[in-house]
């Protein structure tokens, strides 16, 4: 049995559990996959916090991806990865860079089990900042330039492909090398605010082919197998390549909910809540939707695709939220299958869920300038 | 003779294939999908060689050849280290 196989039948702990602390945001980013903005007053209280960090614990999960919102806005987020690095759960955070003072990173520097990982969304200030809100750069390299000046070695930086930023790969490897850093790449999808930019910021079939033979000449950039659609195109990306959804990954929201994956907030993926009896581990053990996540599914409409073993229809929630069926192409499927899909599923795109936060209170959408604009 | 032991910055997990050995500093995961060989990952350094360690396992000789590349590929990967 190849270790795909016996990954989609699940795993006793998650691999790859993200855990996002809260939805406050002192940005307000036009893809942002968890439509971030407020702190929502029902966020896990920093008890309740540290009774989850005792069953990742007990769980043996090695390390959690913590992210939001932005984390750092919590005001017991250092005492939070204290703990958990006292019981050997390796953190690294997402970040835009913005509290990472020069005194933070040398702090960050000092402690084994924490990474950092630091996202941008352009090479340059230009790109980025259509993105990210004006400013954002500036923020982000900035604290690179700390965690650097603290000799913190090999941090994220971590970047969503876009159609207005793939040109850029090159100059993000560059920007990276300057700080010792290690560039992560990860798949646009339309979750959360990203199902209002999708049809105009993912990368189109030519650029696809394009990253494609550009992950493979760059095998040490991480992607998080966030590609593995692309593997359809012939040699496999390295890495896992199927959904991991609810079998190797998961994710926690400020809540407590527990959801299949940080990119299906939606009731449909919820499993249930690490406030019921039995907590964290009894939702990824025993919930009626992991459990059914982790059965083979059927192959519905890529059955008759001879990349199925490479692609395996791709990614579950950009399906669900272009409204695909879940057993239907990948919306980027490589071989063209998804133009068709989302021609019959235009108008049964599902809603975004209230519940999770959006803009802040009169700080207001940022005009998403980067729409319509195409790189020459 | 070669003493091999578990790496001190690496955690093993038992999960039903095997089991996953992740190594807190250089943050990389390993699978291992052999019952035997997670055994003898992790009772290597309690032997003075790994053909003790093997036998204890119960590995015949004829299927040595391949848990020596299987250990030296995990010493290269850190999960384990020669002592
Ligand atoms: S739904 Fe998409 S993002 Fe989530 S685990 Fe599956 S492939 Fe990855
Ligand atoms: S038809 Fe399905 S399996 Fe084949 S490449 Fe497209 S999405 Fe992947």
């Amino acid at each position: 049995m190849r270790v795909t196989d016996r990954l989609s039948h699940g795993l006793d702990a998650p691999i790859c559990l993200t855990w996002e602390l809260t939805y406050g945001c002192n940005l307000a980013c036009v893809h942002c996959l968890s439509s971030s903005g407020k702190r929502d007053p029902r966020e896990l209280t920093t008890s309740e916090l540290f009774a989850v960090v005792d069953e990742l614990a007990a769980m043996q999960v090695f390390y959690v991806n913590i992210g939001g919102g932005e984390p750092t806005l919590r005001p017991d987020f250092w005492e939070l990865l204290d703990y958990c690095v006292a019981r050997k759960v390796g953190v690294k955070f997402s970040t835009n860079g913005s509290r990472i003072t020069p005194s933070i990173a040398q702090r960050l520097a000092a402690t084994d089990y924490v990474d950092v990982q630091i996202s941008i969304d352009g090479a340059d200030a230009a790109t980025n900042d259509a993105i990210r809100g004006p400013g954002s750069f500036d923020v982000a390299v900035t604290a690179m330039q700390h965690l650097t000046d603290a000799g913190f070695e090999n941090f994220k930086v971590s970047v969503v492909v876009t159609r207005d930023n793939v040109a850029q790969l090159d100059g993000f490897l560059a920007l990276t090398a300057r700080y010792g850093a290690q560039l992560r790449l990860t798949r646009l999808r339309p979750s959360g605010r990203g199902a209002d930019v999708w049809d105009t910021l993912h990368v189109t079939a030519d650029q696809q082919q394009t990253l494609y033979r550009w992950l493979l000449d760059h095998p040490r950039v991480l992607t998080g197998d966030s590609f593995f659609h692309l593997s359809a195109l012939g040699e496999p990306l390295p890495g896992l390549n199927l959904c991991g959804a609810g079998r190797v990954v998961c994710l926690i929201d400020p809540i407590g909910d527990v959801y299949a994956c940080p990119f299906v907030l939606h009731d449909q993926f919820k499993a249930g809540t690490v406030r019921d009896a039995g907590g964290f581990t009894k939702v990824w053990r025993e919930s009626v939707l992991f459990t059914e996540l982790r059965e083979p599914g059927s192959a519905g409409a890529c059955a008759s695709c001879g990349s199925y073993d490479a692609c395996r229809g791709g990614c579950m929630a950009a399906k669900f939220f272009t409204g695909i069926p879940l057993d239907g192409p990948d919306p980027e499927c490589v071989h063209g299958h998804g133009e068709a899909a989302l021609l019959a599923a235009a108008g049964s795109r599902p809603a975004s869920q209230p519940g999770h936060s959006h803009s802040a209170a009169g700080k207001g959408r940022p005009v998403p300038v980067s729409i319509g604009r195409r790189p020459a | 003779m070669t003493r091999y032991a578990l790496h001190p910055q690496v955690g093993l997990r038992e999960e039903k294939f095997g089991a996953l050995a992740y190594h807190y500093g250089n943050r990389r995961l390993t699978f291992l999908n052999d019952d035997r060989l997670v055994a003898v990952i992790r009772t290597v350094e309690q032997y003075d060689d790994i053909d003790a360690a093997l036998a204890a396992v119960g590995v015949v000789a004829e299927q040595r050849p391949a848990f020596y590349r299987a250990l030296e590929r995990l010493r290269e990967a850190e999960v384990l280290i020669c002592e």
